[in-house]
């Protein structure tokens, strides 16, 4: 008869479950603590919108058992379900702020995706000379601008912008953050492209098709979700970046993270207003955050694993 | 030579005619640009109202890139289509770093107050030695080496977060998800969120929280150490994501059967890890830690709207502590100069780091 073993409770084997056990709770321990730290944050800023003086002092967390809500930060925006529909200097404010994000991040990731799809897809097909300059010397150039701090470009630019007139407009805004993405998407689309096989591009070449026809007929179709990652990717840095923002654009041009940073100066606890223009702020890209986080981790993934 | 990886063969006729087409246009456009330019050195920057910037110096030039970049097709046929890909980024990426580059070379060798007339007044080497008797910008080169230092306890902690992320649990969508969502933040917002809501001494949480705990007045901005490693824990926050979902990537492409081989010969977790895991792990882990020292070389945003610097410039960054300067005085000559000296400083520390790590990564056996 073999030894098949019927009942668990042998001492042996509660001993093995309970270590099994203790290591699941402290498992689940962690990852639950660290989502604590990641999400209260965001839950802080959102309940706070809702709170009053009393309530910020009191020190009251839970919205509806420790206090009642209010709309008083949302009203202080224009955005509270009473002063909506009427007209608000600072929602006006706000929405251009936000248009302008928009554009500006928008636009430089559509450009940085163009220009590094482009570039990419050339450096993963062709052997180049540019005088001295081979494949892997034009792809470590474009690399290397990653190691730049934006500190060193930032002054010059600020005078040649006022040479050409470009200060406080949202084209040298885009073309200054579409410098900065661009290396990290031409790295993420050198692997996208890389991995499609060329086999493709011949079948296409000899069925009649010019190379930018099968370029753009065969492969970008396939490239797709890489760079709609590096898309994601670039938009992301794009929308949350303050220092060229802050020092570049003073009226007309101004993001949305100047004017959060413009308004955290302004002493005295209105607290909830902060705390609703904060909300508003960072909501479009948690939104993005949960809904194509899928693209993120993608194109993050894309450029550490070769 | 060596060949493309995509080899087409294609019968090209190009007449001497194409070869002097395209040779013309990008000769032509060239002049347009010299003339222009010249003109407006000469003085028609100032002799024509409507053009009082160099607006058509600029124009100039993109019509010359355009020219340049037709002219590629004209003349060299397929193989200019081919170089049309690499072509526009190459030019962008030249203009928008080589020129500024340049200029701001001369910027940095001179003193240059934006708002008086003076303009600019070249002052040799004055700069730098202000610089070298500047003890708040090598405070904040000090600062920066230990903020980068943080990088390590930020990869332990990453590092920790993605093995657990890539063992069996349930609801990995959400954790991922959760631990996410830093990343996505501005770190404006992350600034009043954390620095000035949830850190202020009287009523934000974590103060409550100490307060508990037995600190009587806990303040965060206080002394030197603690603001130092309050800027580090926020940036942290947000960037560990980052590189968790680098690692975690790498993990995943790990062969599950090299770990159970181990497994199967007898290695306690402990030894699987050290000894298979981390080893398969280095390279992402280089390439991880490089783009997180790349971020945080450039971090600003957060100490500019906290601590702005202080206490006593004890957090201040490179990045923030120029912004500053150039706040303050307006002058873009001396922050240039700065500036320059930190990418010269940041080139050799990188460079060292390649070298280093190439060796780390070599085979031992």
């Amino acid at each position: 008869m073999s030894e098949v073993q019927i009942f668990h409770d042998h001492e042996a084997d509660l001993g093995h479950k309970v270590k099994w056990y203790a290591k699941r709770v402290t498992v689940y321990g962690i990852l639950l603590l660290w989502a604590f730290i990641c999400l209260f944050p965001i839950y802080w800023t959102i309940t706070t919108s809702f709170k009053l003086a009393p309530d910020v002092m009191q020190g009251n967390m839970i919205p509806f058992v420790d206090y009642a809500p209010q709309w008083r930060g949302w009203r202080s925006l224009g955005m509270s379900p009473d002063t909506i529909g009427e007209y608000s200097t600072v929602r006006a404010e706000f929405v251009k702020r936000f248009l302008n994000s928009t554009i500006v991040a928008l636009s430089a990731s559509s450009l940085a995706v163009v220009l590094g799809s482009l570039a990419a897809y050339g450096l993963s097909r062709f052997e180049y000379r540019f005088g001295f300059m081979r494949n892997d010397d034009i792809s470590f150039f474009f690399l290397s601008q990653l190691i730049l701090p934006p500190v060193v470009l930032a002054l010059p630019f600020l005078v040649l912008y006022r040479e050409i007139d470009m200060l406080d407009s949202r084209i040298g805004l885009i073309l200054l953050y579409t410098l900065t993405v661009l290396p990290i998407v031409i790295w993420i689309m050198r692997d996208q492209f890389s991995s499609i096989p060329i086999e493709l591009e011949e079948a296409a070449l000899v069925d009649g098709l010019s190379i930018w026809g099968a370029f753009l007929t065969i492969i970008v179709p396939i490239a797709l979700p890489g760079m709609v990652a590096a898309f994601i990717l670039s938009l992301v840095l794009t929308w949350n970046e303050y220092f060229f923002a802050a020092l570049l654009t003073s009226t007309d041009a101004t993001t949305l993270p100047v004017m959060v940073a413009s308004q955290t100066g302004s002493q005295g606890i209105n607290w909830w207003s902060m705390a609703a223009l904060s909300t508003a702020a960072i909501l479009p890209l948690v939104v993005i955050g949960i809904v194509l986080e899928r693209y993120i981790i993608k194109g993050m993934a894309a450029g550490a694993v070769k | 030579m060596s060949q493309d990886r995509l080899y087409v063969v294609t019968n090209d006729q190009i007449t001497p005619g194409r070869i002097r087409a395209g040779k013309m246009m990008v000769g032509a456009s060239f002049a347009l640009l010299v003339l222009v330019a010249a003109w407006q050195i000469m003085g028609g920057y100032d002799l024509a109202a409507d053009f009082s910037n160099w607006r058509p110096t600029l124009y100039a030039y993109l019509f010359f890139v355009t020219c340049f970049c037709m002219a590629l097709v004209v003349r060299h046929g397929e193989q200019g289509k081919r170089r049309l890909f690499v072509v526009p980024a190459t030019i962008f990426v030249l203009s928008m770093v080589f020129f500024p580059l340049v200029f701001g070379l001369s910027i940095a060798f001179s003193d240059w107050n934006l708002s008086s007339i003076s303009g600019q007044q070249y002052n040799g080497f004055d700069n730098i030695r202000q610089m070298w008797q500047d003890d708040f910008y090598w405070n904040a080169l000090t600062n920066m080496v230990w903020y980068t230092l943080a990088i390590i306890v930020e990869y332990a902690i990453a590092f920790g977060l993605a093995l657990l992320l890539n063992s069996q649990i349930r609801a990995r969508k959400f954790f991922r998800v959760a631990f996410l969502l830093p990343l996505m933040l501005s770190p404006v917002a992350v600034s009043w969120m954390v620095g000035k809501s949830m850190l202020e001494a009287r009523f934000g949480p974590i103060a409550r929280l100490a307060r508990s705990l037995g600190i009587d007045n806990p303040s965060f901005f206080g002394d030197a150490e603690t603001a130092r490693a309050m800027i580090m824990i926020m940036d942290a926050w947000t960037f560990i994501p980052f590189m968790m979902i680098m690692l975690l990537a790498g993990l995943q492409s790990i062969p599950k059967d090299i770990q159970e081989a181990a497994r199967v010969d007898g290695a306690t977790p402990w030894q699987n890890f050290w000894e298979v895991t981390f080893p398969l792990m280095l390279p992402v882990s280089i390439t991880a830690i490089m783009i997180r020292i790349i971020f945080k070389l450039k971090l600003a945003d957060i100490i500019i709207n906290v601590t702005s610097g202080g206490p006593g410039g004890a957090t201040d960054s490179v990045t923030s502590f120029i912004f500053r300067e150039y706040r303050d005085r307006s002058n873009v000559g001396y922050g240039t100069m700065l500036a320059m000296v930190y990418l010269v400083f940041i080139v050799i520390g990188f460079t060292l780091f390649m070298k280093l790590a190439a060796r780390w990564m070599r085979p031992k056996y």
